[in-house]
């Protein structure tokens, strides 16, 4: 079943009516399909060049910033964006912006990954078995309004008051808070998936529960998991920032963009860039993942046409 | 696909073997009865009272045979087909499978039970998992049921079994949406055959198809009978469509069985006055007979199940209703018209005009 298909000519698919046999048409089977669609939308490569970016900076920071991350230059501070030497300027203690910026792409990231990864890998189990078994259900949806009703600043600072104020701590805090509205969603859909005659045939067939809840309930959720991780990160970003603006968060002068962003305030007239660069970045980072969110969505749909196929059709059309 | 059935043999039960060597029907339902509770109340829900949904049916099934099952929308047709495919536990009676009663069976007999018994599905559309391609529908059982097909020839039974059902056997990497209505529920079908069933129930698989996809389909089912020996316990409420592929019919209305018998009988010579008005609505394609018969225009609704009506269930819309109809409950028996019929006034009245009719 999951032969792969060899890549499909260039141009060769034609008309949309007429039906090929072959699987390569962009419709048909084969894992290297979501890939294909992906690439083959415009959003998808946007969102996959953003976080290519976003990651190799992370990832590279030390190789590409001119200067550490904690280095004070007191004779050059609030230099402007573009002066010779910094290149995206420097804050009030004269620290490179751009060697900050590159750092504090690292802790954001991780606090974002960690923070949906957590609400995922929590959420998401829970729900399907919330959604599947009722005596479960009652449980999962009493403690989820708990946690719901809970604010998520207050689990923060429990956790700092554990654990002290660290990248990991603001992670588990968002993760959690981002936990009840994943078991929300995810339940909804297994219960809204249960209900389909599909599932009652696979029953027929003495499917198991755990079974069905994997061939049947996951992938007809999975375009609703994605939407919602991808509303978690950005939340989980910002919440970081905000975190760390409280003190709850990383520690300076470990740079993070929600730190930058914070220290920024306070001289936020005389050197705007300062402020306005780390928010930059917040904003390409939470851009790139809903766009390949919503890419991946998409392709994960067997009703999406590729966009790049969509077109071609129309232009055979007219 | 007789022959590649290489299922090593159950142990088989006590019961099973006593049926194979009695030569009783490969389905027997007795008392068959499911009534759904109603409750109210959102915390400390209070039970006040049931939807008699199926009330008392017996039917059989013998292999290689079809059974129809006619009726109007909401006597409780699918209400039986789910409690054949186990998919609702019954409230009381019994479904003998090969003599073993299915309500019973627990563990590997009940997975060997819903191997052999399947179900073909209403609605094309959402009987299929939109995100599987027609090729992962039709393997999807062999994943509970590993032994019904070897791992290495997998592939191929799948282009064999499309290829049986009517379907190009290249469309094993499409998705359901690519493909008709009628396409799709022979896919629904390859699902049911990829199972080597001896029971298939078929919960009205053309009522949601147009009228040249139906015929199409009531032919593959028919083919796949005589090649493959299946049994049949068809459900519809198109009665055309139940006589062109029954061996036996039987009428349901308000979760009972009112008449039963071959087709010849329950068509040619209906006794009980459900089925003849049943039976006059169905239009006449023979021009010329057209205004021959006489048609019975039924008053009122079906009642609710909830509350049915005492005695005989069709007393409120019958002509012939009498007092003996509100006090004693007919039962399904010969009363001298040569099949089984509940009503206390059973007679023979052809109500279908046919050529014999005809002067000259």
């Amino acid at each position: 079943m999951a032969v792969e298909q060899p890549a499909p000519p260039a141009a060769g698919v034609g008309s949309p009516g007429a039906p090929t046999p072959a699987a390569d048409d962009g419709l048909g089977g084969g894992r290297g399909r979501v890939l294909r669609k992906v690439l083959g939308d415009a959003k998808g490569v946007v969102g996959i060049a953003l976080l290519a970016v976003v990651v190799l900076g992370a990832l590279l920071a030390p190789v590409l910033a001119p200067y550490g991350p904690t280095e004070v230059n007191f004779e050059t501070p609030f230099q402007r964006p573009l002066t010779v030497g910094y290149l995206l300027g420097t804050d009030d203690l004269g620290r490179d912006v751009l060697s900050r910026i590159l750092f504090g792409l690292r802790a954001s990231l991780q606090v974002g990954l960690l923070a949906v990864g957590l609400a995922v890998v929590v959420g998401v189990p829970l729900g399907l078995v919330a959604g599947w078994w009722k005596g479960v259900d009652a449980v999962v949806s009493r403690v989820t309004d708990l946690l719901l009703a809970f604010p998520f600043l207050i689990i923060a600072v429990g956790l700092a008051a554990i654990g002290g104020a660290s990248l990991g701590n603001a992670a588990i805090a968002l993760g959690v808070a981002a936990i009840p509205t994943m078991v929300r969603v995810v339940r909804a859909e297994t219960l809204r998936v249960r209900s389909r005659p599909f599932v009652d045939a696979a029953r027929t067939m003495d499917a198991s529960g755990p079974r069905i809840l994997a061939t049947h309930v996951l992938p007809n959720a999975g375009s609703a998991i994605i939407v919602q991780a991808t509303i978690i990160m950005p939340t989980a970003v910002i919440g970081e920032a905000l975190l760390s603006f409280l003190g709850l968060g990383i520690q300076p002068p470990t740079p993070s963009l929600g730190i930058m962003l914070s220290d920024a305030q306070q001289y936020l007239l005389r050197a705007p860039s300062a402020a306005v660069l780390p928010g930059l970045a917040i904003a390409v980072i939470c851009l790139g993942f809903n766009l390949l969110g919503d890419a991946l969505r998409d392709a994960l749909d067997p009703l999406t046409v590729p966009a790049r196929r969509r077109r071609r059709g129309k232009a055979a059309a007219r | 696909m007789a022959e590649t059935r290489t299922r090593p043999e159950r142990r088989t039960s006590e019961a099973r073997r006593r049926w194979e060597g009695s030569g009783e029907p490969l389905l027997q339902i007795r008392g068959l009865a499911k009534h759904f509770p109603l409750q109210q109340g959102i915390v400390f829900k209070k039970t006040v009272g049931h939807v008699r949904a199926v009330d008392g049916v017996d039917l059989t099934v013998d292999r290689a045979e079809t059974v129809g099952l006619v009726g109007e929308s909401g006597c409780g047709k699918s209400t039986v087909s789910k409690l054949l495919v186990a998919l609702e536990r019954p409230t009381a009676g019994e479904i003998l499978y090969k003599g073993e009663d299915v309500s019973q069976m627990r563990g590997s007999a009940l997975k060997d039970y819903r191997r052999e018994v399947q179900m073909i599905f209403q609605d094309p559309y959402s009987s299929l998992n939109p995100r599987m391609t027609a090729g992962d529908i039709v393997a999807e059982g062999w994943a509970v049921h590993p032994d019904v097909a070897p791992r290495k020839g997998r592939d191929k039974r799948i282009r064999d079994l499309l290829d049986r059902v009517g379907l190009n056997a290249d469309y094993a990497n499409r998705y359901p949406h690519q493909f008709s209505g009628g396409q799709r529920q022979r896919i629904g079908i390859a699902r049911a055959l990829a199972m080597s069933p001896e029971l298939i129930v078929c919960d009205e698989p053309v009522s949601a198809l147009d009228v040249s996809v139906q015929a199409q389909v009531m032919n593959l089912l028919e083919d796949l009978q005589t090649d493959l020996g299946l049994s049949y316990l068809f459900i519809a409420h198109d009665l055309s469509v139940v006589r062109h592929i029954s061996h036996r019919v039987s009428v349901m209305y308000l979760g009972r069985i009112v008449e039963t018998g071959t087709d010849a009988d329950v068509y040619g010579h209906p006794s009980h006055p459900y089925t003849q008005a049943l039976l006059s609505s169905v239009p006449v394609h023979e021009p010329a007979l057209r205004g021959k018969g006489d048609r019975i225009l039924l008053s009122g609704d079906v009642p609710s199940p909830a509350n049915p009506p005492s005695g005989c269930r069709f007393r409120t819309r019958c002509w012939k209703a009498q007092d003996v109809c509100a006090e004693e409950d007919p039962q399904l028996r010969d009363r001298g018209q040569g099949h089984p019929s509940a009503c206390h006034f059973a007679e023979d009245h052809q109500v279908v005009p046919t050529t014999d009719d005809l002067p000259g």
